[in-house]
């Protein structure tokens, strides 16, 4: 009863952990997709979420859905800015100077965090109260079920973006081939710019929805950035309910190994997982083949 | 409609394209013909801008188009259906059909027009109508090709560049190509630019052609005229055989 | 024959009138507070080299080599502090021990490309990481590890930045040569074949997969030597040292210096391990300037310091007395 109670909770907190990674991971997806580019400077976008909502919300005293809005416009432009300036000059560039200029950004972006927001760490309060709703053998806190609200609706709306819109079909023929994408018009730059403009804002959403649970710092980025990455490679890089799944079971596992074993290792879980991933499925676990990758 | 002059093409160091100047008509069907590298296909992909050329000029209705991106060349009416079709296998047929109107829905035309053009191309490839939900890489190697011409279409070119429609594809397809190559010419006065190793089934369809030799024009006249030319014959004809097929 | 020949020559004359730099440049610091300083250029010149085998003459990324640094670091500091071993012997049997390691991961990780091999090796870095911090009885967790003695050898002990000095640069140096020799030799006509294209290389008749994992390995066992060295001047570790940052920091000094370039590293190290000291001024601006220059460096010098401006760099060295080696 005891220990059926604990599993419980354990399961609940690392579900909405790994809403949090699926929402980071999908980012990485979409640009990966788009440009074969991995992004390792994606976890600055998901500390710029949480850094732009404390300082919307407690020095320009805004109220708090005002902040939000702001801060993920904010988080997109830094992410158009990066791509504009940094990956779209960096014509027939090998994937070793792609990681270099990526992890450059990323330590760039995290530089100029440090010295406008310091190196203290900020906390925002909870979206709704902090009363703990019992769920069965667990309880839960209102701020989890924002999670998975936001999660849900964000992984649903990307989902009918790219499949029911011409402007995200217009990505996925990018993704496939885009020479054939420019011959039917695409401008595929354009489409570039805007995958970066959608992770970056997915990656700061997932910054702001966990901030209120575990505080934000200019340093945040760089774990969940990795954890959010390891999501997407379980997942096979999907855009959609693989990197999802992946994110999930990440989120499970850490969160059990840390209550079971010790919650020291809690990070190691992810990478180890990783690796074993890497080594035996290097497509994921729940690629299709080669055919569908958005 | 379509001046080419003097255009010098490079791949890296590889000089592919020397001095080549062509032109078509409005509602000419121009073929060109000529061996492997000898540089068909970097003439179109250089007027669609995929490889610009790096000297000579474009012009497209009196407007120069060089230094365009190639969603400009689309813009204005000039689309490509490139070599190995190149459909988007992962999509459906149907969201190739729509992509390829993909500029048409971002400017001010209503939905319901491209609908109209959508059924369209069904009318004009039924095959393409029965297998619309399914993803285009299940399709064969012949309604592959007819979906890339009918995503060509959707974008209402006037000018269509066609790589090798016939390469790979049974004969009874082959001739189902050519087919909607001379419809789409009578019924829509559509202006075709056709790259094709066929040569003879090429030459018979258009109206006048041009023979290329390592990167330049060697020959040109009209086609029936190309078709009896000795050299011609001799070099892509195949006189002795039914047909020469160089793949 | 007589070209290589002469290559060769010129090869030699580097080394030696690097050699001789090395040697009198602590003349130039008066054992102030810039030999400190260069004792550590020397451990990353170590670093850098041991990486660049892999990164810039194989084309393989490793985004953990600080993993293997720790390593050895930690494992030389528990093996004497602890257990009282002498502490050369302790380097030798880390050193096999860590290259041991590398070669049984390298093949499954190797397997990898581009930014999955980063991930994978970032990923282990993390993990070894992760292990210093929290294995507490055997490494002292994160408030580090003290105690380590200094190495010693016929009754002199290296004590002091003047003999740290030459006993590190001492063994930079010889790895300097020996990587020399092997990038000139026909395993580094292999790894530049790899580098180049890996299919061409399968073809040549080039045992891809087992020379890069070679490569790595030995990549490993240089940044373990590395590591003791760096524990027994120190006498102090502590997991930061060793973390991800420090990766990314080792990746920028190759790719400033130039990728494939032996003399590069040393540039690169020396300008990171300098960069700082000369930012303290700037305090926390050094993060800012650090991933600018990375970009930067990237962007517009892909060559690295010692292709993209050869003349104005020799100018910055020659001024700073680290001589004629902006050709190298």
């Amino acid at each position: 009863m005891h220990i059926g109670q604990q599993i419980a909770q354990y399961l609940l907190s690392g579900l909405s952990t790994g809403a949090i990674y699926a929402l980071i991971g999908v980012g990485f997806a979409i640009i990966h997709n788009a440009t074969g580019i991995i992004n390792f400077a994606q976890g600055e976008f998901v500390m710029l979420g949480g850094m732009f909502t404390v300082f919307f919300l407690t020095v320009l005293n805004l109220p708090l859905l005002v902040s939000v809005i702001l801060a993920i416009a904010a988080a997109t432009i830094v992410g158009v800015a990066f791509e504009r300036l940094a990956i779209r000059p960096m014509k027939n560039a090998s994937p070793i100077s792609l990681v270099i200029i990526t992890i450059g950004g990323s330590i760039l972006i995290r530089g100029i965090a440090m010295l406008v927001w310091g190196k203290d760490t900020h906390a925002i309060e909870t979206f709704s109260g902090n009363e703990p709703i019992q769920l069965g053998e667990a309880t839960i806190l209102p701020q989890h079920l924002w999670i998975f609200a936001v999660t849900t609706v964000v992984i649903i709306c990307s989902k009918l973006y790219f499949n029911y819109t011409i402007s995200g079909k217009a990505m996925r023929a990018c993704a496939y081939n885009s020479r054939a994408a420019g011959l039917v018009g695409i401008d595929v730059r354009r489409m570039v710019l805007f995958s970066f403009a959608i992770s970056s804002a997915m990656g700061s959403m997932a910054g702001i929805i966990i901030a209120p649970l575990t505080m934000t710092s200019y340093d945040v980025g760089v774990m969940l950035g990795l954890k959010g990455f390891c999501a997407a490679i379980i997942g096979g890089m999907s855009s959609g309910l693989g990197t999802v799944f992946g994110g999930v079971i990440l989120g499970i596992l850490e969160s059990l190994g840390a209550g079971i074993f010790s919650s020291g290792y809690k990070d190691a879980i992810a990478f180890i997982i990783l690796l074993i991933i890497l080594f035996i499925r290097p497509q994921g676990l729940f690629a299709k083949g080669d055919t569908e990758r958005v | 409609m379509l001046k080419i002059k003097n255009i010098n093409t490079f791949y890296g160091k590889v000089h592919a394209l020397k001095n080549i100047s062509i032109h078509l008509k409005q509602g000419e069907i121009v073929t060109l013909i000529g061996a492997n590298g000898a540089g068909k296909t970097t003439i179109l992909n250089s007027i669609s801008a995929v490889t610009p050329p790096a000297t000579g000029q474009i012009h497209f209705d009196d407007q120069d188009i060089a230094g365009l991106g190639p969603d400009r060349i689309v813009k204005l009416g000039i689309c490509q259906v490139p070599e190995g079709r190149q459909v988007f296998k992962p999509l459906s047929v149907e969201d190739n059909l729509e992509l390829g109107a993909y500029l048409r829905y971002r400017g001010r035309e209503g939905r319901s027009a491209i609908r109209k053009d959508l059924d369209d191309m069904y009318a004009l490839f039924p095959r393409l109508h029965e297998r619309r939900k399914q993803a285009a890489g299940t399709l064969s190697g012949g309604e592959q090709q007819m979906l890339a011409m009918g995503r060509a279409l959707m974008a209402r070119p006037r000018l269509l560049l066609l790589d090798e429609p016939s390469m790979g594809l049974a004969p009874l397809v082959v001739q189902e190509i050519f087919r909607v190559i001379e419809q789409l010419r009578s019924e829509r006065g559509t202006t075709v630019l056709l790259v094709e190793q066929n040569a003879k089934a090429a030459l018979k369809m258009a109206d006048r052609g041009y023979v290329l030799e390592t990167g330049k024009v060697v020959l040109e006249g009209v086609a029936s005229e190309l078709l009896e030319n000795k050299e011609v014959q001799r070099a892509y004809l195949g006189k002795d055989k039914k047909e020469i097929w160089e793949r | 024959m007589t070209k290589s020949r002469s290559f060769l020559k010129h090869e030699m004359v580097k080394f030696i009138l690097f050699t001789i730099l090395i040697l009198f440049l602590p003349l130039a610091f008066k054992g102030g507070y810039l030999l400190n300083v260069f004792v550590f250029v020397g451990i990353h010149t170590l670093l850098a080299v041991a990486l660049n085998l892999l990164l810039g003459y194989a084309g393989q990324i490793s985004l953990g080599h600080a993993a293997f640094f720790g390593l050895g670091a930690y494992a030389s500091g528990i093996l004497t502090a602890t257990h009282g071993q002498n502490p050369w012997l302790a380097m030798a049997v880390v050193a096999a021990a860590v290259g041991t390691l590398a070669f049984i991961i390298g093949f499954p990780i190797l397997k990898l490309k581009g930014h999955y091999l980063a991930m994978a090796t970032l990923g282990f870095g993390i993990i070894v990481y992760i292990a210093f911090n929290e294995a507490v009885e055997l490494t002292g967790g994160p408030s580090g590890f003290s105690g380590i003695p200094n190495l010693s050898l016929g009754g002199v002990s290296f004590d002091t930045d003047f003999k740290n000095y030459y006993l590190i640069w001492g063994m930079t140096l010889v790895t300097i040569l020996l990587s020399l020799n092997l990038v000139n030799s026909r395993i580094g006509r292999g790894l530049r074949a790899i580098h180049d294209s890996e299919v061409a290389a399968r073809v040549m008749g080039v045992n891809v997969r087992f020379l890069k994992v070679q490569i790595f390995a030995l990549s490993a066992v240089i940044s373990s030597i590395a590591g003791s060295l760096y524990a027994h001047t120190m006498t102090f570790v502590s997991p930061t040292s060793f973390g991800f940052n420090f990766s990314v920091e080792l990746v920028t000094m190759v790719i400033i210096g130039g990728l494939g370039s032996i003399y590069g590293s040393f540039l690169g190290a020396a300008l990171l391990t300098l960069l700082p000291e000369i930012l303290r001024a700037f305090q926390d601006y050094d993060i800012v300037v650090y991933g600018l220059l990375l970009i930067f460096m990237t962007m517009f010098m892909p060559g690295g310091l010692v292709r993209g401006i050869p003349a104005l760099v020799g100018r910055i060295v020659m001024r700073s007395g680290a001589g004629s080696k902006a050709d190298a």
